[in-house]
């Protein structure tokens, strides 16, 4: 079977700079897809370059079966592929509600419809109870689940997340993991996640790409990749074996 | 359909929103011909104010030259009218796609090549000073020297031509806000409003929701536009002349959005609420200086801008949101 994603020798030059060199990656339906690196290894560019933002100077992406390289943003969010921000980008002025509304009109035909799409999704990440908050009165992890609902509710077929764990605490990411995990294994969602939290990584994927310098130095399964020397070397530390 | 543009209103607003209106209705009956003028530019105000607040308030998209509209308007329905007899509502059919079409070129110009945010409003200044100085030279309506309606003495209220006492302008700009607010309403609850909102607070997250943001910025210049061309039709009509100099000045652009942005960006009420306090506070101010007897040249013109600085800086999210915490609504949204 094809994969859902398949990304083939993408590259992102900024000026001198390789952002991105030649990474090559498939993702499976179904799957959870981690991406780790360190800082300004090149994977908030690989992502915007998957979501639209950027056009790769090289290489192709291919998403259910079509070139997506070169759409813009809101053209690939339309064939199925939903994202959040690193840095959180709710609709600040707008209630926790109508920003979730915003994404549930993508693809109904009402705002009633789209409310009541809305109010399911808050409901499975907690927050219907601050539904007629703005967006801007939310803490850090709440604003975290908003993102992630509002993007949820474009009815995505793959989900792109950018450290939604950043800056969270141990429990609200356990809380964090339990949902995805939960959306994954009941929806059948495919998820590609940024992460530095190793523990949600683990968790979660079982499939892993560690990039560095924007080149991919490993990929495969989670327990294989910790334990490659070029990855520890580079990103793990040494004191992660023990 | 009625019942559905009044769905979710609280009881208190409804019961608040009739009553004001039922004043509205009924000043004629109690007002002078001066303070029946004074309603008028006020509502004059209301309605210009609603048409810019949808594309700043609502889609925020900043216009500095909404006076292209005016004027463009005016000019082709008074044009219409003296040359050719056609009635200022038909004048207005063809007003509307004029400045529509002028709205879509300028938000083409602007949107499609990435013209963004304070350079975009430079734009449409841009646009109103070359109307302006097109129609200084543009001779078949009588260039810098202004354009005139013929005026009679009409014995009787002809609403179809518009031509009559000030109480039937008084009317038909009533009914022309209180259109101008359903409509505004029905748009900021339906999707188009939804997508709006989304690309006013960041347009990068409204993309990522799948919204097409040059559509819908799109959008709302052309129906801001639209809108617009309506006070051009009436502003024809009832001063009966134009001067490019007049109509098209950024002075005219600047005092039409003053309104919105005292009252509340954004927000439903605010633009009316701030025409009533703008045109009332200069009334205000003139009668109150003559008043205590000051006649100092200008003294009307600080006070003025002393009133609007001590609101902007008390009150940053303008009067209504205020107003309607204390009048006991719940905060909404949007």
């Amino acid at each position: 079977m094809t994969a859902l994603l398949s990304l083939s020798g993408v590259t992102k030059h900024f000026r001198g700079l390789t952002a991105v060199d030649g990474v090559s990656l498939d993702v499976e339906e179904g799957e959870i897809c981690g991406v780790i690196g360190p800082n300004g290894a090149g994977k908030t560019t690989l992502f915007n370059m998957i979501a639209g933002v950027f056009k790769p100077d090289a290489g192709t992406i291919s998403f259910d079966g079509g070139r997506i390289d070169g759409l813009t943003a809101d053209a690939v969010a339309r064939r199925g592929i939903g994202r959040t921000f690193q840095l959180v980008k709710p609709f600040p002025a707008l209630s926790v509600e109508d920003n979730v509304i915003v994404g549930g009109l993508l693809r109904r035909p009402d705002v009633a419809s789209a409310r009541a799409r809305a109010h399911e999704l808050l409901r499975g990440l907690d927050l219907y109870d601050k539904r007629h908050q703005r967006a801007a009165s939310l803490t850090l992890p709440d604003r975290k689940r908003l993102e992630v609902t509002r993007a949820l509710a474009t009815d995505p077929k793959l989900l792109l997340l950018d450290e939604v764990m950043a800056g969270l605490r141990p429990t609200e990411t356990d809380r964090m993991v339990g949902v995805l995990r939960d959306l994954n294994r009941e929806t059948g969602l495919t998820i590609v996640l940024i992460e530095h939290v190793m523990r949600a990584v683990m968790a979660l994927a079982s499939h892993i790409l560690v990039i560095h310098h924007g080149a991919q130095i490993a990929e495969g399964e989670p327990e294989k990749v910790v334990r490659d020397p070029a990855v520890i070397e580079s990103y793990l530390g040494v004191e992660s074996l023990s | 359909m009625i019942a559905r543009l009044l769905e979710g209103i609280s009881r208190r607003g409804l019961v608040l929103l009739v009553l004001f209106f039922a004043a509205m209705i009924a000043a004629p009956f109690f007002a002078n011909d001066y303070l029946l003028t004074v309603l008028i530019i006020i509502l004059y105000f209301a309605f210009t104010g609603q048409a810019w607040n949808i594309m700043m308030g609502f889609a925020g998209q900043l216009s500095l030259g909404h006076a292209l509209y005016v004027g463009l308007a005016g000019y082709l329905a008074a044009w219409l009218f003296t040359e050719f007899g056609v009635g200022p509502w038909l004048g207005l059919l063809a007003a509307i796609p004029v400045t529509m079409l002028a709205g879509a070129i300028i938000g083409f110009l602007a949107l499609r090549f990435g013209v963004t945010g304070v350079y975009f409003a430079i734009l449409t200044i841009a646009f109103a000073e070359f109307a302006r100085l097109g129609f200084d030279h543009l001779t078949i309506v009588n260039g810098s020297g202004g354009y005139f309606l013929p005026v009679a003495q009409y014995d009787r209220n002809d609403l179809w031509l518009l031509r009559g006492a000030p109480v039937m302008f008084y009317y038909v700009m009533l009914a022309a806000t209180v259109v101008a607010l359903a409509v505004c309403r029905a748009l900021l609850n339906s999707r188009i409003g939804y997508f709006w909102l989304a690309i006013r607070e960041d347009e990068e997250a409204a993309r990522a929701a799948g919204i097409d943001t040059f559509r819908y910025k799109m959008a709302a210049v052309v129906i801001s536009a639209g809108m617009t061309a309506f006070a051009g039709v009436f502003y024809a009509f009832y001063y009966n002349n134009l001067f490019p100099e007049q109509v098209f000045h950024i002075s005219r652009s600047i005092e039409l959005i003053v309104g919105p942005i005292i009252g509340g960006l954004g927000t439903l009420i605010g633009p009316i609420v701030g025409a009533f306090l703008l045109t009332g506070l200069a009334e205000t101010l003139h009668w109150l200086l003559g008043a205590i007897g000051i006649d100092v040249p200008g003294a009307k013109q600080v006070l003025y801008g002393v009133c609007l600085l001590f609101v902007i800086v008390a009150l940053p999210g303008g009067v209504w949101p205020w107003l309607s915490r204390r009048l006991g609504f719940r905060e909404a949204g949007k």
